[in-house]
C-alpha cells in the first residue's frame, strides 16, 4: 500500500490503473494510457511553471538593477507573464521571404522539446521520476546536442544573415562548451559507478560538490554557456548581430524560443542539484520519501538564484575570450579533474572521510595552480598590433577664420 | 527496459505536441496580413545584398574538428568510467594515459594555433 506522503504520483496511478482494469480494459492499453497521462503530465508541468520562472527572473533582475521589476498586473506583478503570454498569442507570424520553411517552423518547437525531453530522466524524490533510465546522463548530453540543432535550423531556414551568423556562432560556441561539460560529467559517473541520474543521486552520501568541487564548477559554467544565457549570449547578442538566430520570428515562434531558454535555466540548475548537490537526499527522506521533492526544490532554486545573479552581474564576452576561455582553461582543468580523480578516488574508497577531504583538497589546490598559471600565460590585455595615430589637432587657420 | 525506452518516445512526441498545438492555435487566432515590405528580409536598414546563405571563416570549421576528436574520446572514456569502481590499478592506469594523450593533442593543437579565434 502507497501512502500518500511516500509517493502521490504513484497513489494516483494506481488508482487510475485500477479504474481502467475496472471498465474492461486490457492491462497492455491500461498500461500505454497511463504511460501517456505520465508524459503529458510531466511536459505540462514545466511549461506552465515556466510562466512563474519568468515572473521570478524578470524580479530578481530588476532588484539587481536597482528597479521594481513587474509590480503592476496583480500582486507583487505576478500575472504580468499571463497577461505577456496572451499578447503574444495574437500575435502576426511574419514569415521571411525565401525562408526555408521546415527548418524554420521546426526549430522553435525542437529547441523547447530539447529542454522538456531532460525533465524526463530527473528523479524528483526516490521513486518519483518519468524514467529511469541506465543511460540518463548520456540521455541528457544528447537532448544539449538537439538544442543545438534547433538553433542551427532557425539560423539556417531564417534567410537572414544575422540570423546565419547566429547559427554559425552556436555552432562554435555550443559544441565547445560541450566538451568540458562532458569531460565534468565524467567524475560523477567514476565517483558513482553509474550513468543513471537516480543511481548517482542514490550513492551521494556525501554531495558530489565536495568531492569534485571542480567539476561542478566547470558543469556549472558549461552548462550556463550551454543555455546560451549572458554573459555567454553571443549567439543572440544584440549589440552584434541583431538578434542573432531569432532575428526573423516573430509572435509565439519568437515566444517559444524564450520560453526555451528560461525553462533551460532553470533545468540546468536541476541537474546541477541533482548531479552535485545530492539530489532528494536529505534528513528523514526514508521515513517521508516526499521531503525528498521539497529538498530538491530548494536546492535547485538557491543554484537558480546564482543562475540569474550570474546573468545579471557579469558582461558579455568577446567571441575570442569565450573560445579561449574553453579551450585553454576549461578544457584543460575538466582533463586534470579527471585525473586526479582517477588516482585519488579508488585507492581511498576504503576511507570516505578521507577520500572526501583529499579530493576537496586536491582539486582546490589544481585549480588555484592552473589559475595562476593562466593568469601568467595569458595577460588581459590585448596585443598591440599598429601604433596609436596622433589625435586630430584642431587647425589654427580655422579656428582664425571661424 | 523496453517500457523505458517507450516512455521516452511517448514522451518525445509530447515535448514537440505541446509547442507544436500550441503555435497552431496561435496561428488560428493571430491576424494574417501579409506584406512584399513586411516580409522582406531584415538587413541593417538596407535591402539584403547578395545571397544571405554567405560563406564562413574557415576557423569554424577548425574548431568543429577539434571538438569531434574529443566527443569521439569522451565516448570511448564513458565505459571506462562507469567500469571506474571494479577496475584493477592497471586498467584505471591504462586510463590515465589515455586521457594524457588527449592532452597532448589538445597541446599540439594549440601549439599549431588551431584554438586562436582571429
Amino acid at each position: 500500500m502507497t501512502l500518500w506522503y511516500e509517493d502521490p504520483i504513484k497513489l494516483i496511478a494506481n488508482w487510475l490503473f485500477g479504474l481502467m482494469l475496472g471498465w474492461g480494459m486490457p492491462v497492455d492499453t491500461a498500461n500505454f494510457v497511463l504511460t501517456l497521462l505520465g508524459a503529458a503530465f510531466l511536459g505540462v508541468v514545466p511549461l506552465l511553471f515556466c510562466i512563474f520562472l519568468i515572473w521570478y527572473e524578470r524580479k530578481l533582475l530588476g532588484r539587481i538593477q536597482d528597479r521594481f521589476g513587474p509590480n503592476r498586473v496583480g500582486p507583487w506583478g505576478i500575472f504580468q507573464p499571463f497577461a505577456d503570454m496572451l499578447k503574444i498569442f495574437i500575435k502576426e507570424f511574419i514569415t521571411p521571404q525565401g525562408a526555408d520553411v521546415v527548418p524554420y517552423n521546426l526549430a522553435p518547437i525542437l529547441s523547447v522539446a530539447s529542454v522538456l525531453l531532460i525533465w524526463a530522466v530527473v528523479p524528483f524524490s526516490m521513486t518519483m521520476m518519468g524514467v529511469n533510465l541506465n543511460v540518463g546522463l548520456s540521455f541528457i548530453i544528447g537532448c544539449g546536442g538537439l538544442g543545438l540543432l534547433a538553433i542551427i535550423l532557425a539560423g539556417y531556414g531564417s534567410n537572414n544573415k544575422y540570423a546565419l551568423l547566429g547559427g554559425m556562432r552556436a555552432v562554435a560556441q555550443l559544441i565547445s562548451y560541450e566538451v568540458p561539460m562532458v569531460m565534468s560529467l565524467l567524475v560523477p559517473v567514476m565517483l558513482s559507478g553509474s550513468l543513471g541520474v537516480n543511481d548517482i543521486v542514490q550513492k551521494q552520501t556525501v554531495p558530489y560538490i565536495i568531492l569534485a568541487p571542480v567539476a561542478a564548477l566547470i558543469f556549472f559554467i558549461t552548462s550556463v554557456a550551454e543555455s546560451g544565457r549572458a554573459p555567454f549570449d553571443l549567439v543572440e547578442a544584440e549589440s552584434e548581430i541583431v538578434a542573432g538566430f531569432n532575428t526573423e520570428y516573430s509572435g509565439l515562434k519568437f515566444g517559444f524560443f524564450f520560453v526555451a531558454e528560461f525553462l533551460h535555466a532553470f533545468t540546468i540548475s536541476l541537474l546541477f542539484s541533482t548531479l552535485f548537490l545530492g539530489g532528494w537526499r536529505g534528513p528523514f527522506t526514508d521515513q517521508v520519501p516526499l521531503l525528498g521533492f521539497v529538498y530538491l526544490v530548494v536546492k535547485t532554486f538557491i543554484v537558480y538564484f546564482l543562475v540569474i545573479l550570474f546573468r545579471g552581474s557579469l558582461p558579455r564576452f568577446r567571441i575570442d575570450q569565450m573560445m579561449d576561455l574553453n579551450w585553454k582553461l576549461l578544457t584543460p582543468l575538466s582533463l586534470v579533474t579527471l585525473l586526479i580523480t582517477a588516482l585519488l578516488a579508488n585507492p581511498l574508497s576504503g576511507m570516505p572521510l578521507l577520500q572526501a577531504v583529499a579530493l576537496f583538497l586536491v582539486n582546490l589546490a589544481a585549480l588555484v595552480v592552473l589559475m595562476s598559471w593562466a593568469e601568467r600565460k595569458m595577460p588581459r590585455k590585448r596585443k598591440i598590433v599598429a601604433k596609436t595615430r596622433p589625435l586630430a589637432t584642431p587647425n589654427q587657420q580655422d579656428q582664425l577664420s571661424a | 527496459m523496453l517500457n523505458d525506452w517507450l516512455y521516452v518516445g511517448v514522451f518525445f512526441v509530447i515535448a514537440m505536441l505541446l509547442p507544436g498545438v500550441a503555435i497552431a492555435i496561435a496561428g488560428l487566432l493571430s491576424p494574417k496580413k501579409p506584406d512584399p515590405a513586411k516580409s522582406s528580409t531584415y538587413e541593417c536598414g538596407i535591402e539584403t545584398v547578395g545571397p544571405s546563405w554567405v560563406q564562413f571563416k574557415a576557423q569554424y570549421y577548425i574548431f568543429t574538428l577539434i571538438f569531434l576528436v574529443f566527443d569521439v574520446e569522451t565516448v570511448l572514456l564513458f565505459p571506462w568510467a562507469v567500469a571506474y569502481n571494479q577496475l584493477p590499478f592497471f586498467a584505471i592506469l591504462e586510463g590515465i594515459v589515455f586521457v594524457l594523450i588527449l592532452l597532448g593533442g589538445l597541446v599540439y593543437a594549440w601549439r599549431k594555433r588551431a584554438l586562436e579565434w582571429i
